[in-house]
């Protein structure tokens, strides 16, 4: 399989007044078209930076990161922009959705941006809300939906583009177990699907639902394991 | 992303905070409102202007007893007697620029019909005088040549003299007594409106100069006018016209360079021409202080974005994740701006419209409105909306995708 993102000895350094911190101090690795990964780590080990840099909201301060076999570093904020709306799926820490805005529209976001016109958003973000099991709920603003539920909206909108890989956070941080193993066999069927997805995560058992699992520690990477998936 | 879709978008975070939405329009409302109303007036002043200087009549010169200057000191025009009905006959045959000449007198007095009486302005005039004025007489006929040979007592009546003395019955050919001497109504003229000092011109009542001079004004001499109006052939000979009347009358009284004239030639359009110059200048500069409070309205707005931009952070943010281009996120903010500055322009021009109505129904001020002060309010307050919103929306745009989305 070929590798959907590469990154090589990528460092990320950030600057406070005359302090600087190394959040990542070389970091590399292959993700394939189609895994399922989880990254693990300590607060603090630079897990959230990384993925930042996947995703394309922040650049590394060396280093080379491809997707799809594109070299990000050369493209300009535009380019990063379309990247984002197109290839990339983000689940952001926390729930991070439009407040005064019904779940339909929140889902629906992406799809301005890249310029359909409203009977096919409305019809794309339909079907993804369906495909997350929220179906009768597309009217509900966030406030009126639970953490779970408000969740599945933030994942419906990351997949409503059919993006190759999802970026998720913490996606089950702030959940209960009930709700993070339904929010986890959604990921598992999207990875199905064919969609890679990398995933944070602090909690083991969350992990596990992953295929592979990449830990990191003080900015480095310290494992990377093949355990396959169990379930 | 569709421009429809940006200005929904814009248009929902307007509703979102209704109240604090129509705060900051209230700065370009009150502006723009100011600015229609202000224009309203200044323009429907200039226009009251223009029409006066219609009433009174084109190309006028008006030639008057006495110098302007007299020793340092302005003499009254009336204190001397020094024009005549030969000086207004000379200037009409001997001037090449002048159309038309008529001397006149003027006196007012009481005017009995059965048992109304009315006391109005009494001139005496030559048929010309009608011509000079563009006054036709819309009952009746003029004042015709053999009246003013014969001195015939026969009168016209302007309207508010009509009104006042008949109601609504038909004047012509009746006897009317001026100054106890018995005149017959031969016409009516047509309603002229007030004059440009605020007179009403139809509170008067013509007769023959003649005939004035005999029965109605005491003079020195016989032949003496209290004025002489003059029309000039066209605008453009109009100076000519009044320096061929300065050097003949010169020539007629023997005034040569150590005498003072004992006349005073006055170009009448010119006079109101000026007056309706200030009046356009007054209106600008009511406009222009006005529009000093759409800039403050402006400011009102640029502030508020900047507030909405900060409070909005995260929302930016998300938008910026899921794939906004900082243009999408510019023009969405910008788009903003300028609906908040013109749906407040489009109020602004609703009450400065309404309200210079109300103005001119209460005070009795003309006011105008114009399509194009309405088009200029509202390409203006668009403006404000771009030039205020373009900062807060560039800054904005220029969030940091990620520091956008930490943003508590
Ligand atoms: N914008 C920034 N400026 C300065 N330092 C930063 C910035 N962002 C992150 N860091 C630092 O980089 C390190 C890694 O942060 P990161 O958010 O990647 O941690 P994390 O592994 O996601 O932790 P958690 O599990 O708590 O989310 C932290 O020590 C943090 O203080
Ligand atoms: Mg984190």
């Amino acid at each position: 399989m070929s590798d959907v993102i590469s990154l090589a000895d990528i460092r990320r350094v950030f600057t406070m007044g005359d302090q600087q911190f190394e959040a990542l101090k070389g970091v590399s690795y292959s993700v394939a078209a189609g895994e399922f990964v989880a990254i693990m780590g300590a607060s603090g080990s630079g897990k959230s930076t990384c993925m930042n840099i996947l995703g394309c909201l922040d650049r590394p301060t060396s280093g080379q990161y491809l997707l799809d076999g594109l070299d990000v570093g050369v493209m300009n904020s535009n380019q990063l922009a379309d990247i984002r709306n197109r290839k990339l799926g983000f689940v952001l820490q926390g729930f991070n959705l439009l407040a005064r805005t019904a779940a339909v529209e929140n889902v629906e976001l992406p799809l301005v941006y890249a310029g359909f016109n409203s009977r096919e958003r409305r019809q794309k973000a339909l079907m993804a809300i369906e495909q997350v099991g929220l179906a009768g709920k597309e009217n509900n603003h966030p406030s009126q939906l639970s953490g779970g539920q408000q969740q599945r909206v933030a994942i419906a909108r990351a997949l409503v583009n059919s993006p190759a890989v999802i970026l998720a956070d913490e996606p089950t941080g702030n959940l209960d177990s009930t709700t993070t193993g339904e929010i986890m066999s959604l990921f598992t069927t999207l990875n199905r699907q064919g969609i890679t997805i990398i995933m944070v995560t602090h909690e083991h058992d969350v992990a596990a639902y992953a295929g592979r699992q990449i830990t990191f520690k003080d900015g480095k990477i310290i494992s990377d394991s093949q355990t396959g998936q169990l379930v | 992303m569709d421009f429809l879709q940006t200005v929904k978008i814009a248009l929902r975070a307007l509703r979102t905070n209704k109240m604090r939405s129509f705060l900051t329009m209230l700065g370009i409302i009150i502006g723009i409102a100011a600015v229609i109303a202000m224009m309203a007036v200044g323009s429907g002043a200039s226009y009251v202007i223009s029409q006066q200087i219609a009433s009174i009549g084109s190309n006028i010169i008006l030639v008057i007893p006495g110098s302007t200057t007299s020793g340092g000191l302005r003499t009254g025009s009336g204190g001397v007697q020094t024009l005549t009905s030969d000086d207004a006959r000379a200037i009409m045959t001997d001037c090449p620029s002048v159309a038309y000449a008529s001397g006149t007198v003027r006196t007012s007095g009481q005017i009995v019909s059965g048992n109304m009486n009315w006391s109005s302005v009494i001139m005496g005039g030559t048929p010309e005088m009608f011509e000079i004025r563009e006054w036709p007489v819309v009952n009746g006929r003029s004042i015709s040549q053999e009246d003013e040979n014969s001195a015939s007592k026969v009168c016209l009546l302007g309207q508010t003299v009509a009104e006042n003395l008949f109601g609504s019955a038909d004047p012509v050919g009746s006897i009317i007594r001026i100054k106890k001497i018995p005149f017959t109504v031969i016409g009516v003229l047509e309603r002229k409106g007030q004059s440009p000092q605020g007179q009403d011109q139809d509170d008067t009542l013509f007769v023959p100069l003649r005939t004035a001079q005999r029965n109605l004004v005491r003079s020195q001499r016989s032949g003496i006018v209290g004025a002489i109006l003059v029309k000039a052939k066209s605008e453009e000979v109009i100076d000519k016209a009044e320096s061929e009347i300065q050097s003949l009358l010169n020539q007629r009284h023997r005034i040569t360079n150590s005498k003072e004239p004992d006349f005073t030639t006055r170009n009448l359009s010119e006079i109101l021409a000026v007056a309706e110059k200030s009046a356009k200048a007054m209106s600008l500069l009511l406009g222009s202080v006005a529009s000093i409070s759409l800039i403050v309205g402006g400011i009102g707005i640029m502030n508020i974005m900047l507030v909405s931009v900060t409070e909005r952070t995260r929302e930016i943010g998300i938008r910026m994740a899921i794939g906004a281009k900082k243009n999408d996120i510019l023009l969405q903010f910008m788009t903003e701006a300028v609906l908040l500055t013109m749906l407040g322009g489009l109020i602004g021009i609703a009450l400065g419209t309404g309200g210079a109505t109300i103005v001119s129904r209460l005070l009795g001020w003309p006011t105008m409105i114009s399509i194009q002060s309405i088009t200029v309010a509202f390409v203006f307050s668009a403006a404000v909306g771009i030039f205020f919103g373009f900062y807060p929306a560039r800054k904005a745009a220029g969030l940091n995708p990620i520091d956008a989305l930490r943003y508590e």
